[in-house]
């Protein structure tokens, strides 16, 4: 579970670094060992099939019940030129018979599809690596485009890797000869062959990828058998073929998770289940207006489903009305959500201005991606935190959550809900593409844990005038969270007007009295600056004077690191940030418990520019801005520098 | 006939009067602006309508007319510049029991959100849309606005504006609006009688009302209000009746065989049954396109009022909510802990 920090003493402390004992199985002709962890990457042409390749292998791999985290990675273009270095699209998987945190810094096995995937992917796979290519796509015309002069799998340039040729094409069509296909319909099925083949290789569970095939191509049943029939053919090859003399077991993670139901869950799913569970929660529709953008477009979807739990859609013709309709919503009384990316954020700025004046519950989903502009839509950046801090015009101060792990979308989904609809605030949810599209093992909440969101619409009057008249006052605050009420249109008597326009204290009228505007300003501050959140908690088992400090979905990289270094014998204390707006209240008392404060962020060192600034810490940031995460690896190095400079 | 969307919105439980939808706000606009003609009629005619006021929301935008909601009582919002009709939309198709007004004008509606206008449109959202036209800006003070004529000198085209003017009722039938009308701040009745027609559409109602801003604009439309004048360049559109104008009626509109399009002529024995008998309800709204055509854009000459279009059409709030309602009957009513736990689980025994 990468949701745990592990406090377990010797062996799952070395959690990542652990290596593969061998061991001999009986009763077979071919070798079994056993690992305790592998990263396997399947790479190919955009349409290869990699991603649905990777999304079978990791359903199966967690239906077998081991710790999983995936990274998907592919291009912005939908069907980049065939064969080429930028149509490469991947998927990384690392599993484990314990828990893990992060989807691996580099393969153990590489599937490449063609050429270009090769030359693409192989730099990241370490020598000793194993390699499976299909064969069939290295022609010279093909090797050529991507500047293989000669063919490297013959020239010794993958000397060093444990290479197995396989002509995946061939092989598929092979095996579909009697299906009756063209042989061009035969090819499309090469990645089932290669999920097969990599399913024996692991000895993953079959039935669930067959039964996903019949449900996919339910119209088409002979393509679904004609698929099912190349997955099977990878699997036969792998068991009687001699190139693949060992297979292999990871035990599943008994120990790494506590007892319940699980499923596998990428952060976009588990940020919409926990929309549509926080609506539940709090008793009220759930409004969704939104623009199609990368990578936030699959909560849209997702959320398109699910009708029948009163969620109401909204496509909007741009990323202002998706924001403008759900702020009407809110106005109406709905669990009103926009979802978008930075630059869908960029544009709905003013609006939220808008909602902090208006002081209406409201989510503003970000799933950063790299910019500036339109940047890196596929790839994972940090870089939105400043924008969703200070991105408007005036004093606009607005909550900003961010969760931590693909799953832990969820909870922060929830959180994000609780603050808005408790203080009546837009709230922005920092997610990124990595949460995104990666995912994880999750432990199926009970729905009677979740937390009660129920919140009172006001109903009558809550001011008396001086002549004894009861009134309604839109802007007459809760004592305790200076939240105003939230008197929505149908409640008679309190009919009222709002707007952008500043607001007399208490009657919500027109004021432009300045001292009831720096009231205002100052009431809105506040009120955010109010906002309980829980203390944050210190993982420091050995009293280290180092501190690293973390952010969203950096956390899975960064314990991971931190984990290094402590089976190093170098100590060092982590905490991690959900709430980056406000900050929790001992926040400043820890950072000042610390000699020395690290904060690894893929941006250029927002949060680290608001920590010093607040707190006067002399923070030094590591920063990372490539479109990936984190290599473990590398920030346990940059983690190193920093405990010993 | 598709049943009115108004039977959603709960009625009065007593008798109300104009002095019901007035605010305690202080009414801030210029003395003498046409504004203040718009905001008379609307709360003289809000107790016809009988809705528990409650339940009448006004969303506007930025400008002068934008202020409007502050001085109704009933809920309102005055919010960003261009955008009350996406905010309206989500309100709308979230709240069916709420009759939702756009406040707007012709800088807030056709410049800065001219995009929502013709997608609120388009989608036929439940919505009454009032367009203030006064063919200028304001509240900034004087400059040119996307309805201004060609060549308008103001504090910000000091040689001559450069781009043609939208003809808002073009624009609103070529963005597929089932409701357009044309109305005039000071004849109180007609506009009146147009927001009533607007308010029993089902579906986007769109209002243009020409406005008169007497301080940066002034008589604009006066062609339109001088009493000789206005025989001549008013055409006043009435479902069923034949197209006919000017002092003595003696001009008609009639349609050019050849080319389809419209053309006013003298009236005459011979021509008399060739006069266009107006159809608001035409399957297509190629005629209601013409008659938006026919007046002079400069002039202001052979200008039409009145409904150009009323068609029952889908609406859009409607739709979405009964796909809801299908999911239901479909699926059963959501379950969070079947939808948590989907279909592919494995346990671990603790």
């Amino acid at each position: 579970m990468t949701s745990q920090v592990s406090s377990e003493a010797g062996e799952a402390l070395l959690g990542e670094q652990r290596s593969a004992p061998a061991k001999p199985h009986h009763g077979t002709e071919k070798e079994v060992r056993r690992l305790d962890r592998v990263i396997i990457r399947f790479a190919g042409d955009s349409g290869d099939g990699m991603q649905l390749t990777g999304d079978r292998f990791t359903s199966e791999t967690a239906s077998f019940g081991n710790d999983l985290s995936t990274l998907p990675n592919f291009p912005a273009e939908i069907r980049a030129p065939a064969g080429t270095l930028p149509g490469v699209s991947s998927f990384q998987l690392h599993f484990a018979d314990h828990d893990i945190l992060t989807p691996g810094d580099a393969p153990n096995v590489l599937v490449a599809m063609n050429p270009a995937a090769l030359k693409a992917n192989i730099g990241d796979v370490p020598r000793g690596g194993e390699i499976i290519v299909n064969t069939d796509e290295f022609a010279k015309r093909a090797m050529a485009k991507v500047g293989y002069e000669t063919s490297p799998l013959e020239d010794g340039s993958l000397d060093g890797y444990r290479v197995h040729p396989v002509p995946l094409t061939t092989l598929t069509v092979e095996a579909l000869k009697d299906f009756g296909l063209s042989r061009k319909e035969a090819e499309r099925s090469k990645n089932m062959f290669a999920l097969g083949l990599l399913s024996w290789m692991y000895h993953r569970p079959t039935e669930g990828t067959e039964n996903f095939l019949r449900q996919k191509f339910a119209k088409k049943p002979q393509i679904a058998e004609a698929n099912v029939a190349a997955f099977r053919a990878g699997w036969n090859f792998g068991e009687t073929t001699e190139d693949f003399a060992v297979s292999y077991e990871v035990a599943p993670a008994t120990r790494a998770f506590p007892a319940g139901t699980y499923r596998n869950i990428s952060g976009n799913l588990a940020l919409s289940y926990g929309l549509i569970a926080a609506g539940r929660q709090a008793d009220l529709p759930l409004y969704l207006g939104s623009y199609p953008i990368t990578p936030a477009s699959d909560i849209l979807h997702e959320l398109s489903k699910h009708k029948n739990f009163g969620v109401r859609t909204f496509q909007a013709e741009d990323e202002i009305a998706g924001i403008g309709a759900a702020l009407g919503a809110a106005f109406g009384g709905s669990l009103a959500v926009t979802t978008t990316s930075g630059p869908g954020v960029a544009l709905k700025s003013e609006t939220i201005g808008l909602a902090v004046s208006l002081e209406l519950p409201l989510l503003i989903v970000d799933i950063q991606r790299g910019g500036p502009s339109t940047g890196l839509p596929t790839k994972t950046e940090q870089a939105d935190l400043l924008q969703a801090m200070y991105g408007r015009n005036g004093e606009a101060p607005v909550p900003v959550v961010a969760p931590r792990t693909p799953a832990d979308c969820f909870d922060a989904a929830v959180e994000a809900a609780r603050i808005a609809l408790t203080y009546r605030t837009p709230v922005f949810l920092l997610s990124d593409g990595y949460l995104a599209n990666g995912s994880e093992p999750w432990r199926v909440p009970d729905v009677g844990d979740l937390p009660d969101l129920r919140t009172l619409f006001a109903t009558g009057p809550n001011h008396t005038l001086d002549d004894g008249t009861e009134v309604f006052w839109p802007y007459k605050r809760d004592p305790e969270t200076l939240a105003r009420p939230w008197a929505v249109p149908g409640t008679p008597g309190l009919e009222h007007r709002i707007g952008g326009i500043e607001k007399q204290d208490g009657t919500g009228n027109i004021s432009y009295d300045p001292a009831n505007h720096e009231f205002m300003v100052r009431t809105r501050q506040a009120k955010i600056d109010g906002i309980d959140v829980p203390d944050i908690e210190v993982d420091d088992p050995d009293g280290a004077d180092t501190l690293v400090l973390g952010w969203g979905s950096t956390y899975g990289p960064i314990t991971a690191a931190v984990r290094r270094l402590r089976v190093a014998g170098k100590p060092i204390a982590q905490t991690h940030l959900r709430h980056l707006n406000p900050f929790p209240k001992n926040l400043g008392e820890v950072l000042k418990r610390y000699e020395k404060v690290v904060i690894p962020e893929m941006n250029l060192g927002q949060l680290a520019t608001l920590v010093r600034a607040k707190y006067l810490v002399d923070a030094r940031s590591h920063t990372q801005v490539n479109g990936m995460p984190f290599k473990a690896e590398q920030l346990a190095a940059a983690l190193k520098e920093a405990i010993d400079a | 006939m598709p049943e009115p969307l108004l039977h959603l919105v709960p009625k009065a439980e007593a008798q109300q009067s104009m002095k019901d939808f007035k605010s305690d706000q202080e009414v801030r606009w210029c003395p003498g602006c046409g504004d203040y003609a718009v905001l008379a009629a609307v709360q003289g005619f809000m107790p016809e309508l009988g809705l528990a006021k409650e339940n009448i929301v006004f969303v506007s935008g930025i400008g002068c007319s934008s202020r409007f909601p502050y001085y109704m009582n009933t809920y309102g919002m005055h919010s960003i510049h261009g955008r009350a009709p996406a905010i309206a939309t989500g309100l709308a198709t979230s709240r069916r029991d709420l009759s939702v007004w756009v406040v707007t004008g012709d800088g807030d509606a056709l410049s800065i959100g001219g995009n929502h206008l013709i997608h609120a449109l388009r989608r036929n959202v439940n919505l009454k849309i009032l367009l203030f036209n006064n063919r200028i800006y304001g509240l900034t003070k004087g400059q040119y606005s996307p309805t201004s004529e060609v060549g308008k000198i103001t504090k910000s085209t000091p040689m001559g504006s450069l781009d043609a003017p939208f003809n808002p009722v073009s624009l609103a039938l070529g963005a597929e609006a089932s409701f357009v009308a044309r109305t005039v701040d000071s004849d109180r009745k007609h506009l009146t009688e147009v927001l009533r027609q607007a308010a029993d559409h089902n579906g986007t109602a769109l209002v243009e009302i020409y406005q008169n801003c007497n301080i940066f604009n002034d008589g604009a439309f006066e062609v339109l209000k001088d009493k000789d004048q206005a025989k001549e360049a008013v055409i006043r559109l009435e479902h069923g009746s034949p197209i006919r104008f000017g002092a003595e009626d003696e001009k008609g509109v009639v349609r050019d065989p050849a080319t389809g399009d419209l053309q006013v002529v003298t009236v005459t024995p011979e021509n008399e049954s060739r006069i266009l008998v107006h159809d608001a309800h035409a399957t297509t709204p190629t005629t209601a396109f013409a008659l938006s055509r026919l007046a002079d854009p400069d002039t202001l000459h052979q200008t039409p009022i009145g409904v150009f279009r009323s068609v029952d059409r889908p609406v859009y709030d409607t739709l979405m909510a009964d796909q809801l309602e299908t999911a239901v009957e479909r699926y059963g009513k959501g379950d969070l802990g079947q939808l948590l736990t989907g279909n592919d689980t494995w346990t671990v025994v603790g």
